[in-house]
């Protein structure tokens, strides 16, 4: 297998995040070993409070561990300078939040170009890329459009093309339907679902059964600590069947 | 990132809440338009001031009986004046070219049916040319009506329209040729002459010119002169004529030293340094009500910014999650705020070049560069600072906590 060649896409050793000191202290992140290799689905489930979305953090160098070693496509994110990880979130991660994130002054298109520009790539082929990333999403035709304008499930669509501009070697996805209707859920997966059997790497945060069931690997958290880690269960028919007993 | 890119940006930040950019400019404009347009009053004015007093000619000098508190003991006479000719028309005294004694008294005057108080003036002919009185109707009297002690007047412009009536009045008499009386003794009038400004509080067109011989024959008698008015030959030569001038009069009235001398010699530019004093008070006075609008201008400047920087954390945050730098962040907002304020500005000075084309409190501003690029500076540094500051302290900001920021 050419994945024993190079190094893991994630790899995290004893990550710990502590927040607050003495009596308040708190343990978000509590030990924490992980690694995921390269074309990987994997679903990060947990209910709320138990880490995941610190773990997000970290794992998108939004937030750094208090203790504990994280490699990154084989880099030791830990020794980067502030202009370094700038770098690494431009190129090697792409963001995908619950909240869509577009900036709504833009339209769609200078959404997507975002990460482009600040990676210094020219008008013309930003341009370009930005196209067939929305084109990839299904969302060519609405390029124009601003967020307002778009429906949830879109603007989230919108945030998928913008993730993937850069090609990055994650796309770190963070509940990513918690905001989206059944119908808008169906859309966005269906997209995810498309990436990895691309090949992508995904790591997806969510605390819905169903979104975890879309995937191929699922790791389970509970108090800052991973409780499980196997291969999804099998779906028992598709998001839509079960919409009702997650409300 | 280039700059067209970050230009780009900007301008999209900017027209993404038009209404917040176009107070901020608003702000940003009116201070720094009332700056330069409340110098340019000031500087207009005291410019009005000295041009004023050059009109009155800076090559007069006037000499006066009487010094400050001083009893005086002697008066100035015709012998006085007399001497000072001679002096001039001798070639000993070089700086001088005219001496011009004036007597005055105060009557009334009568023509047809109207009659009013004026000032006479007894002078002699070159009163005309030495204190820039201009003849506009008719003509001056000449030297030789002033040995024949000719009953001629020259009136000034405020009196011949109140003997006579202004132009285009139904009532309207030509006023050259008519006859004045003046007490009993009725006089010819040879001119008018154009209205001047006044200087002081007395009025300088409320007046008659009359040959001085005349003057002293039937009105004032031979005793003191009002004044005598010398001319020196340029501007430059008013110092050394004030000391050619000191030493023929105090030879003439028998004065040891000047620190006795009965009479005042006054020049123009004296006045000159006095009344630019004053008006450079009146211009630091509108430059400091100014400099506190542009200050006003600049806290809302400021407040805007803080708001706009505050607001968009969260936009921030979204940036450096897909990589922005902080010098990214930093130039975006930079640039934005110096484009607001420059902009404002830009119009700022725009306006108040507009605005000084109209007069403001009687005055045409006059505007001064060294105003318009302090303003224009100050302005723009409040708005680089003060929307750079916030702006610096948002990209530093961990990418989770702006996220986070609601």
């Amino acid at each position: 297998m050419t994945a024993s060649t190079r190094p893991p896409v994630l790899e995290l050793r004893g990550i710990h995040k502590v927040y607050g000191e003495g009596e308040g202290e708190v343990r978000a992140v509590d030990g924490v070993d992980l690694v995921v290799e390269t074309g990987e689905f994997v679903a990060v489930m947990g209910a709320s409070g138990s880490g995941k979305s610190t773990m997000m953090n970290i794992l998108g160098c939004l937030d750094v561990p208090t203790e504990g070693t994280y490699r990154l496509d084989g880099t030791d994110v830990s020794t980067l300078s502030e202009k370094q990880l700038s770098a690494v979130r431009n190129r090697s991660i792409g963001f995908i939040f619950q909240s869509f994130n577009l900036i709504p002054s833009m339209s769609a298109r200078a959404n997507v170009e975002l990460p482009m520009l600040y990676a210094g790539v020219g008008a013309g082929e930003r341009r370009d890329r930005a196209q067939a990333a929305l084109e990839l999403v299904g969302l060519a035709p609405r390029a124009g459009h601003r967020p307002n304008q778009l429906s949830g499930g879109q603007q989230q669509r919108v945030a998928v093309a913008r993730s993937l501009v850069n090609a990055p070697a994650l796309i770190l996805a963070d509940e990513p339907t918690g905001n989206l209707d059944s119908h808008s859920t169906e859309e966005v997966l269906d997209v995810f679902e498309r990436l990895g059997t691309m090949g992508r790497t995904i790591v997806l945060i969510t605390h819905e059964p169903d979104v975890a069931a879309r995937t191929r690997r699922v790791v389970r958290m509970r108090d800052g600590r991973i409780m499980s880690d196997g291969p999804s269960a099998p779906s028992h028919g598709g998001y839509g069947a079960h919409s009702e007993d997650v409300a | 990132m280039n700059v067209m890119e970050i230009l780009r940006s900007s301008l999209r930040g900017m027209t993404s809440n038009p209404m917040r950019s176009v107070l901020t400019l608003l702000g940003v404009l009116i201070g720094v338009g009332s700056v330069i347009l409340l110098v340019g009053v000031g500087a207009g004015s005291a410019k009005a001031v000295s041009d004023q007093i050059d009109s009155l000619g800076t090559t007069t000098l006037t000499v006066r009986s009487g010094s400050g508190g001083g009893i005086r003991f002697q008066d100035l006479t015709t012998g006085v004046a007399d001497a000072l000719q001679e002096s001039v028309d001798a070639g000993d005294a070089t700086a001088l070219i005219a001496v011009v004694p004036e007597v005055t008294s105060s009557q009334t005057i009568t023509a047809g049916t109207e009659s009013t108080t004026a000032q006479i003036i007894g002078t002699t002919a070159n009163y005309f040319d030495v204190t820039s009185s201009k003849v506009a109707q008719g003509t001056a009297f000449t030297a030789n009506d002033l040995t024949q002690s000719r009953r001629v007047v020259v009136i000034g412009a405020e009196l011949a329209t109140t003997l006579f009536g202004s132009q285009g009045d139904t009532d309207y008499v030509d006023p050259v040729g008519q006859t004045v009386v003046i007490g009993s003794t009725p006089y010819l009038v040879n001119g008018v002459m154009a209205a001047k400004d006044s200087t002081g509080t007395e009025s300088t067109n409320n007046v008659l010119v009359v040959p001085l011989t005349r003057v002293q024959q039937s009105i004032a008698g031979y005793g003191n002169l009002f004044s005598i008015v010398l001319q020196a030959t340029d501007a430059d030569a008013v110092d050394m004529a004030e000391a050619e001038a000191t030493t023929v009069i105090n030879t003439a009235l028998k004065i040891e030293s000047t620190d006795d001398a009965t009479y005042t010699i006054s020049n123009q530019s004296q006045l000159l340094a006095a009344s630019t004093s004053t008006a450079s008070t009146f211009s630091a006075m509108l430059a400091a009500v100014a400099g506190i609008s542009l200050l006003v201008g600049g806290i809302g400047v400021t407040n805007i910014m803080l708001v706009t920087v505050t607001e968009r954390t969260r936009e921030i945050g979204i940036r450096k999650a897909l990589g922005a730098t902080r010098g990214a962040i930093l130039g975006q907002f930079l640039t934005e705020a110096t484009l607001l304020s420059l902009l404002g500005g830009a119009l700022g000075v725009l306006g108040a070049v507009i605005g000084s084309q109209f007069e403001i409190l009687g005055v045409k501003p006059a505007i001064v560069g060294s105003s318009v690029v302090l303003a224009l500076g100050v302005s723009i540094g409040i708005g680089v600072f003060f929307g750079g500051y916030p702006a610096f302290r948002a990209a530093k900001m961990r990418p989770v906590d702006a996220l986070r920021h609601e």
